[in-house]
């Protein structure tokens, strides 16, 4: 009888030492899913930041400025172009 | 025993019951103990959960972040970032003059502004400087001073800037929308911030979750119908034709035709919502949906429309428009005398009287009725805020000379918005399509007002308009059909009409076989000699439409028309020859 209490006595310890391991490691991991998940914040953070640079680059107006004072491109006249269409109505005639 | 000897009650033996009772009354005490303990351990464990909870557990705020609008092809135009709001708390703050140097030189601020916002030592919370940039505030944050803290903010950027200004609007610095789409779907961009209950450990980092006390909830994404490469295209024309014509305004709206979508809206004064320093009201309002103006001859094929349908007039009838015309002592006059005109030729060439004379063969309620199912006296219920309803007197109330005055636009006020939105009755086979500023997945049902037929034969009426002959040739577009009307009004000033103030519109649409857009312009005051709606604004239709149909690969219609006209460059449009043209 006696040997049996004690059986269960260090079974009962080797159970709660366990349960607190396993809640540290728990503990552990969730500071590092924690950390993770604040990089994925960040990382959005940078990417909207990084989607609000490439918009201002990006915009027709300097677009624009550049094509036409840098590079000295101009609209061809509506005249100088040449439509192509396509044969057998598969679609779409483009300027 | 010593004590025994000298005091003989020593000697008497106690009874039993006596240590029995004092060791029944302590057992008795540990059961008790025993039980609450049990109790509060076991059975009822809430209260010491709680209490240990408050000892470690912190509520941790989850900041959302207000959804991006962006345009019909995901292009941003406003969007949220993080920045950095440094605040102090006057009552620990301390810094001796070499830091708080430092401090203010981190911040770009004088030392005196720092030391007046923490001058009250009795308040606890002081912002020092709102809306810094992240790098700036891990400057600031390094300095280490006590009493010194940083909170996570958002700020709003719109990284097209005055091109999508109106449209757009902007938010205030607490990001709730103050102005545009920003205010009216502000419940749709809105974040709602959260808690969560967490355990902290010795070194503050977040080891358990215990409970979502509210989930947080990032705004939605809002798409609109804005075509950004459309908007830019109207914005560039229509600065140039203000700058040009010395305006007092002016505004674009084009619409698609087929669905009623906004694709582009823009207004002149225009403003930065990035930098809203000195930004007047003047410059914010979004004139094409808030402010109203006499139409002018733009009207005019809603009465023919009208007339038609009720079969009053062919498009062949012929009109006597010679002048002068006089009703109730008022007179009726058109800029060229004309003498007998087919319907479509008063159209072609904007005749007042003739219009007039077709308008008075029907009733006040036929007309009135008419131009209330157009939109005209309502809110076009786009959820734009300060939508104008425009101004329109009940039909029944009409007298004879305010309904011949309606035909060609004056006695009745409309905006920009509401009147492009009337011409999509001539797109769309006689239905009016409702207009959405927000992208649409869905083909609108439109209303019909107006038959087919007759539909067809004002949008010819209206070609013949911008053809040879018309008032506005200069709306042409090369290579394509298109059809539109011009209307100049003079402006209603207190109880009359200036003499030289106008107002100069063009609404049009293309390419007539198949048509694409409605774009409607109206320039306000023009003051740079020309004033004629065929002059100031239907050049501008003629750059918008033109260059929007080629953006969009729309197949010309009119291929032999290609080669007649000069290029096109941008902004050039008002600098192309006058063709001297008239109307009402």
């Amino acid at each position: 009888m006696i040997r049996v209490n004690v059986l269960l006595l260090l079974a009962a310890i080797g159970c709660a030492l366990g349960a607190i391991t396993l809640q540290h490691k728990a503990r552990k991991l969730f500071i590092d899913l924690e950390a993770g998940q604040a990089q994925a914040k960040r990382l959005e953070e940078e990417f909207t930041q990084l989607q609000l640079e490439q918009g201002t680059w990006a915009t027709h107006k300097r677009v624009e400025a550049l094509a036409s004072r840098s590079l000295d491109m101009r609209l061809p006249a509506p005249g100088a172009t040449r439509i192509l269409t396509m044969d057998e109505g598969k679609g779409a005639a483009k300027p | 025993m010593r004590f025994e000897k000298r005091t003989p009650e020593l000697r008497l033996r106690l009874e039993g019951w006596r240590s029995r009772l004092v060791l029944a009354l302590a057992t008795a005490g540990f059961v008790v103990l025993a039980g609450r303990a049990f109790y509060l351990q076991g059975l009822n464990n809430d209260f010491l959960r709680q209490k240990g909870e408050a000892r470690y557990g912190r509520v941790v705020e989850m900041p959302a972040s207000r959804g991006p609008v962006k345009d019909r092809h995901g292009h941003p135009l406003a969007i949220s970032t993080p920045v950095e709001s440094i605040w102090a708390s006057p009552e620990d703050f301390e810094a001796d003059e070499a830091k708080l140097r430092a401090l203010a030189k981190a911040l770009a601020m004088s030392p005196d502004e720092i030391r007046q916002k923490v001058a009250q030592k009795d308040k606890q919370f002081a912002w020092l400087k709102r809306q810094i940039s992240p790098e700036q505030a891990v400057k600031v944050m390094a300095l280490g001073l006590p009493g010194v803290f940083q909170q996570r903010e958002y700020r709003r950027y719109y990284p097209a800037g005055e091109v999508m200004a109106h449209v757009v609007g902007f938010t205030g610095i607490d990001d709730s929308g103050q102005e545009g789409i920003e205010l009216a779907r502000q419940q749709w961009l809105a974040g709602v911030p959260g808690s969560r209950k967490v355990i902290k450990d010795r070194k503050g980092r977040i080891v358990e979750d215990v409970a979502s006390l509210k989930v947080p909830r990032d705004g939605r994404e809002l798409r609109l119908a804005i075509d950004q490469r459309l908007q830019f295209l109207a914005h560039r024309e229509l600065k140039a034709a203000v700058e040009g014509n010395r305006a007092k305004g002016g505004s674009i709206v084009m619409l698609d035709a087929r669905t009623g979508e906004v694709l582009a809206l823009v207004n002149q004064p225009d403003y930065n919502p990035n930098n809203r320093a000195n930004v007047t009201g003047r410059q914010t309002r979004n004139r094409s949906v808030t402010d109203i103006f006499e139409p002018g001859s733009t009207m005019k094929p809603f009465t023919i429309a009208a007339a038609l349908e009720a079969g009053i007039v062919k498009p062949d009838t012929v009109i006597q428009s010679g002048g002068p015309m006089t009703i109730g002592g008022w007179a009726i006059s058109d800029a060229h005398p004309h003498g007998a005109l087919t319907v479509a030729q008063v159209i072609q060439k904007s005749s007042n009287i003739g219009t007039a004379r077709i308008q008075l063969q029907m009733s006040a309620e036929t007309v009135g009725g008419f131009y209330r199912e157009l939109g005209f006296g309502a809110p076009p219920e786009t959820g734009f805020p300060g939508e104008a309803k425009g101004l329109m007197r009940p039909p029944a109330k009409w007298k004879p000379i305010e309904q011949a005055t309606m035909a060609y636009g004056h006695g009745l006020s409309v905006s920009l918005l509401q009147l492009a939105r009337a011409y999509t009755v001539f797109t769309g086979d006689g239905h009016l399509l409702p207009i959405s500023l927000v992208k649409r997945d869905d083909q609108p049902i439109g209303k019909p007002l107006v038959s087919r037929e007759t539909a067809r034969e004002v949008a010819r009426m209206l070609e013949m308009a911008v053809g040879p002959g018309g008032t506005a040739p200069r709306a042409a577009v090369p290579g394509y059909r298109v059809a539109g009307k011009t209307g100049t009004a003079h402006k209603p000033e207190s109880g009359g009409y200036a003499a030289h103030k106008y107002v100069s519109s063009f609404v049009g649409f293309g390419p007539v076989s198949d048509p694409r857009f409605v774009v409607a312009v109206m320039i306000d005051e023009p003051s740079g000699g020309k004033y004629y709606g065929g002059e100031v604004s239907a050049p501008v239709f003629a750059s918008v439409m033109g260059s929007a149909l080629r953006m969009m690969s729309v197949p010309p219609d009119a291929p032999q028309t290609l080669n007649v006209q000069a290029p096109a460059r941008p902004g050039a449009a008002q600098v192309r020859a006058a063709t001297p043209e008239s109307e009402g």
